[in-house]
């Protein structure tokens, strides 16, 4: 193997309550994809912004050595300025800025003090170009999908000099075709000698992608494997992930004949006066008692918007159409009344609406049901305590204590707190909007595995999902969506991922 | 062992007791050059009564900034409201038990009214209370025209910013007031058993607790700190109506924020409003709960003021709100939103009032007292959003 362009030694990094991480050893070599894997909580994010002087020289012991020189940043300028870049689990680009803007923000080109607009936006359309995108540097960054948005944090980072890129899950919120497209970019980066590495949950992607492997867990370096060795395998990075073995990821369960129809929609259409368009046409869908329907489709295709207009319709679409719970029309006019109705929500943007990050792990449990944990509107904080320990618990949320606050939760132990605080409304029907992203192997078979009793004791689930194995894998039917339309709907004996894809596409 | 442990949580917890640690220190620096005269029992039984009016004010507003808003309208609002008592009282002939809850509920309403373009339109709330401002301040002009200064005759209306509450009828203790200390010492015995009973319950839970020896520190600390106050109240005239006003007031908010569903909501809409409405709660509901709580408290600071002047004036209420906005800031709440408590800010309001008075008893100049005023402010502010980072 080449020298190593990077090596931390024996990095320890504490916070009140909990060790992320236990004398760490970290090494990549020039020019590699190195991925870096392991539960959540395991400590990758934490790795990463040790190393890129989000936790300055002296908040944590261990050494890091970059081409060999001691490295001891006092913020992440220092480390900017060594050659790494880190794009981060959330995106940080200005939305209300254009890409060239965006590209070049702190990083300004200059004559003298002021900005060379021409020159900026010509070098924003190379590194554009480099990232094979193609968009007018004008653009608001608003504008663009995720996807893009992605390819525009890269160019950011290429606009300096980099010696070392990060990716923190890049790929969680993309599409299959963005992913792609995003990993043959990393490819294309590795050939002009870019050394890159990345965190991701997609085991797929990490034995497509990776030269080689190194696994986290619980705060410590389990193993490095090497690709080009044969080392690479889903059963072997499970089985160092998780620390057993994991045969069939969706388990499996009886399709039974199911029950009344819970909810129905029926010529549904919602129109958005901010976007001043129509983002659902004449959407028919119904579930019934203790069954799982998939929803498929593309990012964007109107999935969201679809389970947003059914839950109290929180953005203020105009909405035409028919809604039938258990029978009886209904029209809720907040997600509240939605609530009422048995019916619960799990956003896909977490952060964004999901839950109150600087609030504790007990507060985001009880939040949307807190009248049963209360006597005449005066809160019962014993009840409470042990209400949040049982989703601890049961859902293996990993924190020091449910005082925690939720921002100091890894991503994926974020991911399982909203998901608690759902399962606490006790919902007869649940809308998981993208429930697994960011989550890792062993927690997402515990999903499952949950999901799967829920339905036995007489739930209903909506499962929206740009994954389609898993889509495929947990369902007992599947509407496909396209721009807006139902395009399909499948029984899961007559769902191929080809049919699926071709519908979703239409 | 002892005081590395007082160091340790001392640093932890440094935004929290920092408030308290100011407050303190800023008396003793008073006691020392005014030599004791600050913290005479007239000296400091005044200094709760001007404290009053701003401390209400204070709290109402600590939740309009929870929940990302501002009210700069409550100041005239409160001169405004005041004007109209006193008119209630002098040209009808209404009894103060009268006009003072009529005046409690004509605020609320002012309030829910400022919080109807803000929750129904989405204007931003400074804007909408500006105009507000701009109204009651009018409002206050049009109806002291022609009288100028009303001067209020009410006894019962006036007792409640200058009297003082009544005594025990007990032969003991001829020279102190008695009710006054009952007051303190029953304060004192709930605060400790709250104290250890919530410190039970943590401990039950494995969470993580003060040291047994700066546990009890910290309950020695405030119940002698308590007791003084309360000893040397006691030793003048007692507790004031407004004392027992403003503490009531405390006591029910500091409820209401940490107890109740209601008080969670409103933290929680503050938090991340998004998210608090995807959970099922009405954000427009909370925030005509927070901008109507906050209406009701400006007639509260409005009588407040009235009944300690004993008179209605055109000016009264001038820079109210921006006292208010300080207190609640040098008590720590964040304009980010969902982070603020009603104790603090009352904290606040007293370390604003205690500058003041403490100045006035050195013979400051004004203009020095503006100036250090602003400086604590910024101080306070500077620390708060340091000892944030340092914690994340
Ligand atoms: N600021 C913080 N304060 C306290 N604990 C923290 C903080 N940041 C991270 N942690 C804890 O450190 C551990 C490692 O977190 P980290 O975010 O590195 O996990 P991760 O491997 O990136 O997980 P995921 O795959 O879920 O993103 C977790 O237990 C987390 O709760
Ligand atoms: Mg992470």
């Amino acid at each position: 193997m080449s020298t190593p362009i990077l090596e931390m030694k024996g990095i320890t990094k504490e916070f009140p309550g909990v060790k992320a991480l236990n004398n760490v050893s970290f090494r990549v070599a020039q020019g590699e994809i190195h991925c870096l894997v392991g539960e959540n909580g395991a400590g990758k994010s934490t790795l990463m912004k040790v190393l890129s002087g989000v936790y300055p020289h002296g908040t944590y012991s261990g050494d890091i050595l970059l081409g060999g020189a001691v490295q001891r940043y006092r913020g992440i300028r220092d480390s900017e300025h060594a050659g790494v870049a880190i794009i981060y689990q959330e995106l940080a680009l200005i939305p209300e800025l254009t890409v060239y803007e965006n590209i070049f923000l702190g990083n300004e080109i200059r004559n003298g003090p002021l900005v060379n607009w021409n020159e900026t936006i010509k070098r924003a359309g190379e590194m554009l170009d480099k990232v094979r995108l193609k968009v007018n540097p004008a653009a608001k960054i608003k504008d663009l999908g995720v996807g893009k948005q992605q390819l525009v944090e890269i160019a950011k980072a290429l606009s300096r000099d980099i010696k070392l890129l990060i990716l923190d899950e890049p790929t969680a919120a993309l599409n299959e075709d963005d992913s792609a497209n995003l990993l043959d970019l990393l490819r294309g980066l590795r050939d002009q000698g870019v050394t890159c590495i990345l965190i991701s949950h997609k085991l797929k992607e990490v034995i497509e992608i990776s030269d080689s492997v190194t696994v986290l867990r619980d705060g410590q370096t389990i193993c490095t494997l090497d690709a080009h060795k044969g080392e690479v395998s889903e059963s072997a990075l499970i089985k160092h992930m998780v620390g057993r073995e994991i045969d069939n990821i969706y388990p499996k369960r009886e399709h039974k004949a199911p029950g009344e129809v819970v909810l129905e929609v029926r010529d549904w259409n919602a129109y958005d006066p901010g976007l001043g368009r129509t983002i659902l046409r004449d959407v028919n869908l119904n579930v019934r008692r203790g069954e799982i329907v998939g929803v498929a489709g593309l990012m964007g295709s109107g999935r969201t918007e679809l389970a947003m207009s059914i839950f109290g319709n929180p953005l203020g679409y105009q909405i035409k159409g028919e809604l039938l719970v258990k029978g009886k029309p209904q029209s809720f006019r907040q997600p509240q009344d939605a609530i009422r109705a048995g019916v619960a929500y799990v956003t896909e943007d977490r952060k964004g609406n999901g839950l109150i990050l600087i609030q504790d792990v007990k507060e985001n449990i009880t939040l949307a049901n807190l009248h049963a944990i209360a006597h005449r509107g005066v809160i019962d904080s014993n009840a409470e305590i042990k209400i949040a320990n049982e989703y601890k618990v049961s859902l293996n949320i990993k924190t020091p204590s449910v005082e925690q606050r939720v921002s100091n939760l890894s991503g994926g132990n974020q991911q399982k707190v909203c998901l608690g605080k759902w399962l606490f409304v006790k919902p007869d029907l649940l809308i998981l909007d993208e429930p697994t992203r960011g989550i890792d192997v062993g927690a997402k078979f515990e999903i499952y595995t949950l999901m799967n009793k829920l339905v036995d004791q007489g739930m209903s689930i909506i499962m929206i999902s740009s994954e389609l194995p898993e889509v495929l894998g947990m369902s007992d039917r599947v509407y496909i969506v396209s721009s807006g339309r139902v395009t399909g709907e499948l029984p899961i004996g007559e769902a191929t991922p080809e049919k699926v894809m071709q519908l979703a596409t239409n | 062992m002892f005081f590395q442990n007082l160091q340790k949580v001392l640093r932890q917890n440094i935004r929290e007791y920092g408030m308290y640690i100011a407050l303190f220190v800023i008396m003793l620096i008073f006691a020392i050059t005014t030599n004791g005269t600050f913290v005479s029992a007239r000296n400091l039984s005044n200094l709760l009564n001007q404290t009053g009016y701003v401390a209400v004010l204070a709290v109402g507003m600590t939740l309009v900034i929870v929940v990302r808003h501002i009210d700069l309208s409550v100041g005239f609002l409160a001169g405004f409201i005041g004007a109209v008592a006193a008119i209630a009282m002098k040209n009808v002939g209404m009894p103060a038990y009268v006009v003072i809850p009529l005046m409690l509920v004509l605020g609320t309403i002012a309030g829910l009214i400022t919080a109807l373009p803000v929750a129904q339109l989405g204007i931003p709330s400074f804007v909408a209370s500006l105009a507000g401002w701009l109204i009651y301040r009018g409002l206050l002009q049009m109806v002291t025209e022609s009288s100028g200064t009303i001067i209020i005759a009410d006894n019962a209306f006036n007792a409640i910013g200058n009297a003082f509450i009544p005594d025990l009828p007990l032969g003991l203790l001829p020279n102190m007031h008695k009710l006054t200390l009952l007051i303190g010492v029953v304060a004192i015995v709930l605060f400790v058993m709250s104290q250890i009973s919530q410190r039970q319950k943590q401990e039950v839970y494995g969470f993580e607790v003060l040291p047994k020896d700066i546990f009890a520190l910290k309950l020695v600390f405030v119940s002698v700190l308590v007791g003084a106050i309360t000893w040397v109240l006691a030793s003048y005239s007692g507790l004031s109506w407004t004392a027992v006003i403003m503490l009531m007031v405390v006591g029910i908010y500091h409820f209401i924020t940490t107890q109740t569903v209601l008080g969670r909501h409103i933290y929680a809409v503050g938090g991340n409003p998004d998210a608090a409405e995807l959970s099922g709660i009405s954000v427009k509901r909370i925030t005509y709960v927070v901008f109507g709580s906050m209406g009701m408290l400006s007639a509260l600071s409005g009588i407040l003021y009235a009944s300690w002047l004993k008179s209605a004036s055109t000016t009264a209420g001038t820079l109210f709100e921006l006292d208010a906005i300080a207190a609640a800031y040098v008590g720590g709440v964040s304009a980010a939103g969902g982070v603020g408590r009603v104790t603090g800010s009352i904290i606040g309001a007293l370390v604003m009032s205690s500058l003041t008075s403490g100045m006035n008893l050195m013979g400051t100049g004004i203009a020095y007292q503006y100036i250090v005023r602003g400086v604590v402010l910024a101080v306070a502010v500077i620390f708060d959003v340091a000892t944030r980072r340092a914690s994340k």
